[in-house]
């Protein structure tokens, strides 16, 4: 079908008809369609798939300013470097830590907040109520940031409501015990409006015959949430599930880069914020290359195996 | 009997007429639990409302109140020593406006850009006539999964000369492929003869597209220029990464600076005042206000896309 290659025939006779069956091809009389793809492409092959191959550099030397694929081959030693690393081992831990608590704990918020939306009679106060929590979800990590050290130092406002309890003033932010609390705090504040949308969605969907059958059985409030509502939504609630499980390891490293410092490195640090470190500020492009490699492997692991749980039980798969 | 009468009109009359019925005769013969449920349900929704809110408040009281209370630890959300004198000095740091006027400018271009690339790829993968649709379609949904990750973009941007230039924020995020997913699926709705019925009157596809096809995705355009100019004025990291003058930064990077307690407008306030970290705390307290009120004007009005977005989203991606 694909006529693009044209014969090699010297007969002005072929060279016409070759001609004139490029130009009947689809490739040809789209040329249109496809000149619209030349920059998408170029942009994903430059930016997205170039660095790919740029990870290269953890197998190769590389000179800050060199080659962007590196001078001479190393071989796997940046990653028997990382493997035996302390430090890799802290943050590895630390971001399996931050990333499950973060879903373990943030997890079934947004579900109660939308079931307790869902009970509401006035439409004016549920929509109030949505409108006010999505909020912190349009804010710049740097205000979320900015707002979490206001509100955790010393003359903050959490230690002013410790005071008034006769607890004196605690240093949050240079506390490595109190950050795993202050991470999970903070995203909750951020997501739990806007994880409701999905829900809510789900929610107007179940069968309004279902919850009459139900009150002519008997069951009161508690039991038909119970038995109609949690069953209605539990597809929705499994697929949001698994998909978050594949992507717990990525952290929120934007937020932790502003709101972590060296006091709290023993809890804070994360893979991503270690190989910010170790890679651009100290120049060790490789290692640091070695690191990405091994996270993003990882990441792709988790989310594959999700998604291919998530199709086997729901149905529902991201591709 | 509630039960008996229920059933009752329900049999009479099904529809939509019946459940506004039904839902009156509940609502009248709630029992005790119900009305109690329905009172504590208000009162931790009211406190879910009153969590989200306090820290936007507490910044406002701050940036609004003298620097003796914030020492104290005073100040919750009333402003004590009401005073705009804060304001007046963030305001008169030249700097601030450079960067303030940094994020607009980058915040258009960006937003332009990626507009262009992903309305042009977007449309192109969403013609079913189009050979190799499926490649592009896995090229793009491929980086959803798997990316190359900072160390060799950082290394890349670097390599290309793009530092301390525009396109070095503009270009590396350009298209986001879920935006380009629900752009797919409203173009992939519209009606095919319209199309069709372009193409027999001689119009090209460049023509179609500008003059049928985006004419009638005024909504779902509409929706993606505000998904953009959102994470654009919201963005730093990029800007942190590869700008090296202070005159280049956005004005998320000069509030990062001045959280992280690098110079700014603090010098402006140490001739102010000799209490350095406290007149921080109000210039932190003014800049996330003025860096936010953009986003706050706009908010009640773009909300409602951001929700029907999502919800695309999630039906194709």
């Amino acid at each position: 079908m694909t006529s693009t290659a044209v014969a090699p025939e010297k007969s002005p006779v072929d060279a016409r008809r070759a001609k004139r069956r490029v130009r009947r091809s689809p490739w040809w009389r789209n040329w249109q369609l496809y000149s619209l793809l030349v920059l998408p492409v170029a942009f994903f092959v430059i930016f997205r798939y170039l660095p790919m191959a740029g990870n290269i550099i953890a197998f190769r030397q590389y000179v800050p300013g060199g080659n962007i694929f590196g001078n001479a081959w190393i071989g796997f030693s940046n990653f028997e470097l990382f493997l035996t690393d302390p430090n890799f081992w802290q943050v590895f831990r630390n971001t399996v830590m931050l990333g499950g608590l973060a879903l373990i704990i943030g997890f079934p918020v947004p579900i109660v907040l939308a079931l307790l939306l869902n009970e509401l009679r006035s439409r004016g106060f549920k929509r109030f109520v949505q409108t006010t929590t999505y909020l912190p979800h349009f804010l710049s990590v740097v205000i979320v940031g900015g707002m979490i050290l206001q509100l955790t130092s010393l003359t903050g406002s959490i230690n002013h409501l410790l005071g008034s309890l006769g607890v004196q003033p605690i240093a949050f932010i240079q506390d490595p015990g109190w950050f795993p609390a202050i991470y999970v705090g903070s995203e909750i504040w951020q997501t739990m409006g806007w994880g409701t949308i999905l829900y809510l969605a789900a929610l107007t969907q179940i069968d309004e015959n279902l919850y009459e059958a139900s009150r002519i059985d008997g069951a009161n409030r508690w039991q038909q949430t119970w038995h109609v509502t949690l069953p209605g939504i539990a597809p929705t609630i499994v697929t949001l599930l698994i998909l978050n499980i594949g992507t717990f390891m990525s952290v929120g490293f934007e937020k932790i880069l502003l709101i972590y410092n060296p006091a709290t490195y023993a809890t804070a640090d994360v893979i991503s914020t270690y190989l910010y470190r170790v890679g651009i500020q100290s120049g060790s492009f490789s290692y640091a290359a070695a690191i990405g490699i091994f996270e993003a492997v990882i990441g792709l692991v988790l989310v594959t195996a999700a998604n291919f749980v998530s199709k086997r039980l729901v149905g529902a798969s991201l591709w | 009997m509630v039960i008996d009468a229920q059933t009752a009109s329900s049999i009479a009359a099904p529809g939509p007429v019946t459940t506004k019925v039904r839902r009156k005769r509940t609502a009248m013969s709630r029992t005790r639990g119900e009305k109690i449920f329905a009172v504590v349900n208000v009162v931790v929704l009211l406190l879910a409302v009153a969590i989200t809110l306090y820290p936007f408040l507490n910044v406002l009281a701050q940036s609004l109140s003298s620097e003796k209370y914030i020492d104290f630890g005073d100040v919750t959300i009333w402003p004590l020593g009401f005073n705009f004198d804060t304001y007046k000095i963030v305001a008169s740091d030249p700097t601030f406006w450079i960067n303030y006027r940094n994020t607009v400018v980058y915040t258009v271009v960006s937003t332009a850009v990626s507009m262009v690339l992903s309305t042009m790829f977007a449309y192109a993968i969403s013609r079913k006539d189009l050979r190799g649709r499926g490649f592009f379609i896995g090229m793009a949904l491929v980086t959803m999964l798997y990316s190359g990750g900072l160390i060799p973009t950082y290394v890349l941007v670097n390599g290309l000369g793009l530092t301390n230039t525009i396109w070095a924020i503009a270009l590396p995020n350009a298209i986001s492929v879920f935006n380009v997913l629900v752009m797919k699926s409203f173009f992939e709705n519209m009606p095919r003869e319209l199309e069709e019925a372009a193409a027999i009157d001689g119009l090209s596809t460049y023509g179609t597209l500008l003059r049928i096809v985006l004419p009638l995705s005024k909504a779902v355009l509409a929706t993606m220029v505000l998904f953009y100019a959102v994470a654009n004025w919201n963005s730093w990291f990029p800007a942190f990464l590869y700008m090296d003058h202070s005159n280049l930064y956005p004005v998320t990077v000069y509030l990062r600076n001045l959280i992280a307690g690098a110079t700014g407008a603090q010098d402006a306030g140490a001739s102010a005042d000799s209490n350095l970290t406290q007149i921080s705390a109000n210039i932190k307290a003014v800049t996330m206000v003025l860096t936010v009120l953009p986003i706050l004007f706009v908010y009640p009005f773009i909300q409602r896309y951001f929700v029907s977005g999502v919800m695309l989203g999630s039906v194709k991606g």
